[in-house]
């Protein structure tokens, strides 16, 4: 039995020792926006923030989460109010397929709370673990350049 | 009164209507689609190269709990017909594609058996003790070893591994060749790729016993094709049988072909009458899905001392893998890279030979550019390598040699005919983009300071939007020359259209809406595109080949401007005028220069509820739907130049792109955000294609690069910002004038960064005809050279 919470409300579940955290969110509480794409690790897809750190959903077990506090991103703005960054990188058309969309969002987030990215390179290096095969990466860049240029949070 | 303009929506830099729901995670792509009772599929897949199956032994598999079967190719025996890519060119053998491995197995991965258990964790479980016995044959795994008269043979009743032969040939190229003065040539290798999509591959059957119907949700690109076929090989109508593709992620040519696994899951779902659902995992994805890019190429160019080009002439080896994939063919790219190679030059004399030759590897399938990312390296490293000897700028010998806006319609070598495009404009204005002399500048003052930094150029020019006059893949049974849209009002005024495109992530929900929003005067939120089903429309194909803004938009015009007209009909009686004195704009129709006005909800209102505010007679006659296909019949050219400069390091030979400029000629834009999209992530993978990716097999046919740790895309550090730049050239007999551009990103990136990898270490005298050209390959040349 795990008990964790996840964008602010708290689940309990029993759960096998070998699920994954990412499998746990899809297919145990229905979060589908967190995505699989590679179960290695390499593609980022499935980052989520976990006690204040991102990391990949898929390389942790779901009884590894016992305890922690989950944010996904279905945490994030709604279809009618979208975050900050969500609202950036509709501008600024940092999103094709939309598969790689919530890893590099919850990065994203990750990336503006602690670091100043006052550099393009350094936005670059930050997204260098999440994998994008659609934007070639620069309207991604821009669009998290501009939420930390507007300053209001991410 | 001032006559209302009319917004424009086509070029308008609208944000898409996709991009709420990917970004709140309420997107729906195939693994967020569960049906109860759903088996879960894991495959036992083939380790060996080439071997005979002396026997599978399943039994402790299948009695594993949770596991409800276990399905080899005997047990699937009788409940579908065969597959088999066809083409109506002379020396071209089509291979049977079994959906589960018969006697024997081609290549590694191949499926050998099938789980279906309550999960897929449980159905992992069972695979892994699945035991085959192999009796190992084998394995041909050099394209050219292979095309020899004794080698081991794939597929024994075609008598050869070559399953396609074909030259162009114009003029007289040996002569011209002998004769001219300056001469380059080499041997150009480009290894073997695989699209990656983010997603990988998945699908999900879902049978209706008591209708007698099923429903594929697929991760294609080509729902119609997959209908088309299915609707074949398991003798059901075409009305019983459904392919939809949800949000899709990604694709890249990757998800065009009809895969095993996807047939798999139809004749299981019927079989066991359970829906039944196989998600790629990403190892399966890189043994399993197209392979590309993976050709041998001898090229020689002559030119006389001016730098004009007098011949060309070529022998192409392409590796097409294990089988001869539906429906394109082990054809599409091999000839491709010959039909393409003269590129937007005038070339007189040339011929180009090529063969398409099977080995022990995964089938080559559609990939971003086909063919041409190979034509565009070859032909300008010739160009590049001809300029060096003559002591001449690259920019000038293309300059030279570029098909000039007089000598359209142009006549390639190969049989292309060029029509009005921006060759040498795109040239120029990437070179001015860049400022091309400053670059020069700066680069001989970095060579002063002892850096290794280039400047490469790659013009080329590809077929987009194809019509029925050429098909996609040559002598193929499938009309890839047509698209159909239907348009209709509803009874409460909401517009939807209809297509046989398959949108994963062109953004066509957006561009396509905009298109008929603007032909209708309707509102863009008021429009609903729907795609990526086969029950849309009779008649469509899907999304690949650059073609969707080009057919799916011009049916989109077609049809829109009919509904329009019934509009307008309705309109006249409603608001007692004229057609020609009202005009549409804003979801409202309206007299021109009064206050009157009708939105189309009152509209539909009156022509579909309201009987008596039409008179029957023309209440009759009114139809708000129309249903029409689009044939741009030859197709349209996108020409383009890509300008890298890269940097060397001398001590690790990793190379950095520092500088990328791109000019396109895409004729109109319908949204500009969505063009640069496309060019960015093309350019992308061509990068990738360029330093980092290459599918790696042994000598024995294991496949060394399964993981994406071993096969490396490129991230956010590799890829530069790009400058873009769009021509607008004006497109002759084209309805919408939009020319395609989802894939010539990749197509002149691969050969930008060739070029601009030899400038950088030209001092050496090093040849860069090998990519990806990875620091250790660099190395090795460098050493090479200084021993």
């Amino acid at each position: 039995m795990i008990k964790l919470t996840v964008n602010g409300i708290v689940y309990e579940r029993e759960v096998e020792p070998r699920l994954s955290l990412a499998d746990f969110l899809r297919h145990e509480l229905g979060l589908t926006g967190t995505h699989v794409g590679c179960e290695q690790g390499v593609c980022g897809a499935c980052t989520v923030i976990l006690n204040g750190d991102s990391v990949r959903s898929c390389l942790c077990f779901a009884v590894q989460a016992d305890g922690a506090e989950i944010e996904t991103v279905e945490g994030l703005g709604s279809i009618d109010n979208l975050s900050p960054l969500q609202k950036s990188f509709q501008e600024h058309h940092a999103l094709q397929c939309g598969f790689c969309t919530p890893g590099m969002l919850m990065t994203g987030v990750d990336l503006l709370r602690k670091y100043p990215l006052a550099t393009d390179e350094e936005i670059r290096e930050g997204l260098s673990g999440n994998l994008c095969r659609c934007t070639g990466y620069q309207h991604v860049v821009r669009a998290i350049r501009a939420v930390v240029e507007a300053g209001n949070g991410d | 009164m001032e006559i209302e303009a009319r917004p424009k929506m086509i070029g308008a830099r609208v944000q898409r209507v996709e991009d709420p729901r990917m970004l709140t995670g309420h997107g729906r792509f195939i693994d967020d689609i569960n049906l109860p009772r759903t088996l879960h599929i894991a495959f036992c897949r083939s380790d060996h190269g080439h071997a005979r199956i002396a026997a599978i032994d399943s039994a402790e598999a299948a009695g594993m709990p949770g596991v409800a079967a276990v399905v080899t190719a005997a047990d699937i025996e009788g409940l579908l017909q065969t597959v088999r890519a066809t083409s109506t060119m002379a020396n071209f053998h089509g291979t049977e594609l079994p959906v589960l491995a018969m006697d024997k197995v081609r290549h590694v991965g191949e499926p050998i058996a099938a789980v279906l258990a309550e999960s897929r964790y449980l159905a992992e479980d069972a695979a892994e003790r699945i035991a085959v016995t192999y009796e190992a044959l084998p394995t041909v795994i050099d394209p050219a070893a292979a095309a020899e008269p004794d080698a081991p043979l794939l597929h024994e009743e075609i008598g050869s591994n070559v399953l396609i032969e074909r030259t162009f040939e114009r003029g007289e190229v040996d002569a011209a060749m002998a004769a001219a003065p300056v001469r380059v040539g080499g041997h150009f290798r480009m290894h073997r790729k695989t699209p990656v999509a983010m997603e990988n591959r998945g699908y999900l059957a879902d049978y209706d016993q008591g209708r007698g119907s099923l429903t594929l949700h697929s991760t294609t690109q080509v729902p119609g094709i997959v209908r088309d076929t299915l609707v074949r090989m398991l003798d059901l109508p075409g009305n019983r049988l459904r392919v939809v593709a949800p949000d899709v992620g990604g694709g890249f040519g990757g998800k065009t072909a009809l895969y095993r696994e996807e047939v798999l899951v139809c004749v299981l779902a019927r079989k066991f009458g359970r829906p039944v659902k196989w998600l790629s995992d990403r190892l399966e994805d890189l043994i399993s899905t197209s392979q590309a890019f993976d050709e041998v190429v001898e090229a020689e160019l002559a030119c006389d001392d001016e730098g004009q080009i007098l011949g060309l002439r070529a022998d192409v080896i392409g590796d097409v893998g294990a089988y001869s994939g539906y429906p394109w063919s082990a054809a599409i790219e091999p000839v491709q890279v010959v039909s393409f190679l003269p590129g937007p030059y005038r070339v007189e004399n040339y011929r180009g030979r090529v063969r398409g030759v099977a080995t022990s590897k995964s089938p080559m399938g559609a990939y971003r550019g086909v063919g041409r990312p190979i034509s565009t390296f070859v032909m300008e490293r010739l160009i590049d390598m001809a300029a060096v000897k003559l002591s001449l700028d690259p920019l000038e010998m293309r300059r030279r040699n570029m098909v000039r806006a007089e000598e359209f319609p142009y006549k390639s070598a190969s049989g292309i005919v060029w029509d009005r495009a921006g060759f040498l404009e795109c040239l120029e204005t990437a070179c001015d983009g860049a400022d091309y002399g400053a670059l020069r500048r700066q680069q001989a003052a970095a060579r002063q300071q002892g850096r290794w930094v280039g400047i490469g150029l790659a013009s080329y020019v590809e077929l987009t939007g194809l019509g029925s006059r050429i098909a996609v893949a040559p002598g193929m049974p499938v009309n890839t020359g047509t698209e159909s849209a239907t348009v209709r009002i509803d009874s409460t005024g909401a517009v939807t259209a209809y297509f046989g495109i398959a949108s994963h992530g062109q953004g066509l929900e957006t561009t396509l809406a905009q298109i008929v929003a603007e032909e209708l005067g309707a509102r863009l939120q008021d429009i609903e595109v729907l795609h990526g089903d086969s029950d849309a429309v009779a008649h469509g194909t899907g999304t690949y080949a650059s073609r969707s803004a080009v057919l799916a938009g011009g049916a989109a015009i077609v049809s829109a401007r009919a509904v329009r007209e019934q509009v307008m009909k309705a309109a006249s009686h409603l608001l007692e005028a004229d057609a020609g004195d009202m005009d549409a704009a804003n979801g409202e129709i309206f007299v021109k220069g009064t206050d009157r006005r009708l939105s189309f909800r009152e509209l539909a209102r009156a022509v579909y509820t309201e009987v008596n505010r039409l008179p029957r007679e023309l209440r009759e006659d009114i139809e708000l739907e129309a249903s029409n296909i689009y044939d741009p019949y030859f197709g349209t050219a996108t020409p383009a130049t890509h300008l890298a400069v890269v940097e060397v390091d001398p001590e690790t030979f990793g190379v950095t792109v520092q500088r990328y400029v791109v000019a396109d000629d895409c004729g109109r834009i319908i949204n500009p955000l969505i063009a640069d999209g496309q060019v960015h992530g093309g350019v992308a993978q061509g990068i990738g294609a360029a330093l980092l990716e290459e599918v790696v097999y042994d000598d024995t046919g294991q496949i060394l690069t399964a993981s994406l740790m071993d096969y490396v895309v490129p991230t956010a550090v590799e890829i530069p910002a790009m400058e873009v730049f769009h021509l607008e050239t004006e497109l002759p007999n084209n309805i919408g004038g939009f020319r395609g551009l989802g894939e010539g990103g990749t197509i002149g990136a691969p050969a930008a960064i060739a070029n601009a990898i030899a400038d950088a270490v030209g001092h050496l005298n090093i040849d860069i005809n090998e990519l990806p050209m990875t620091p250790e390959r660099l190395f090795r040349l460098v050493s090479q050279k200084e021993e």
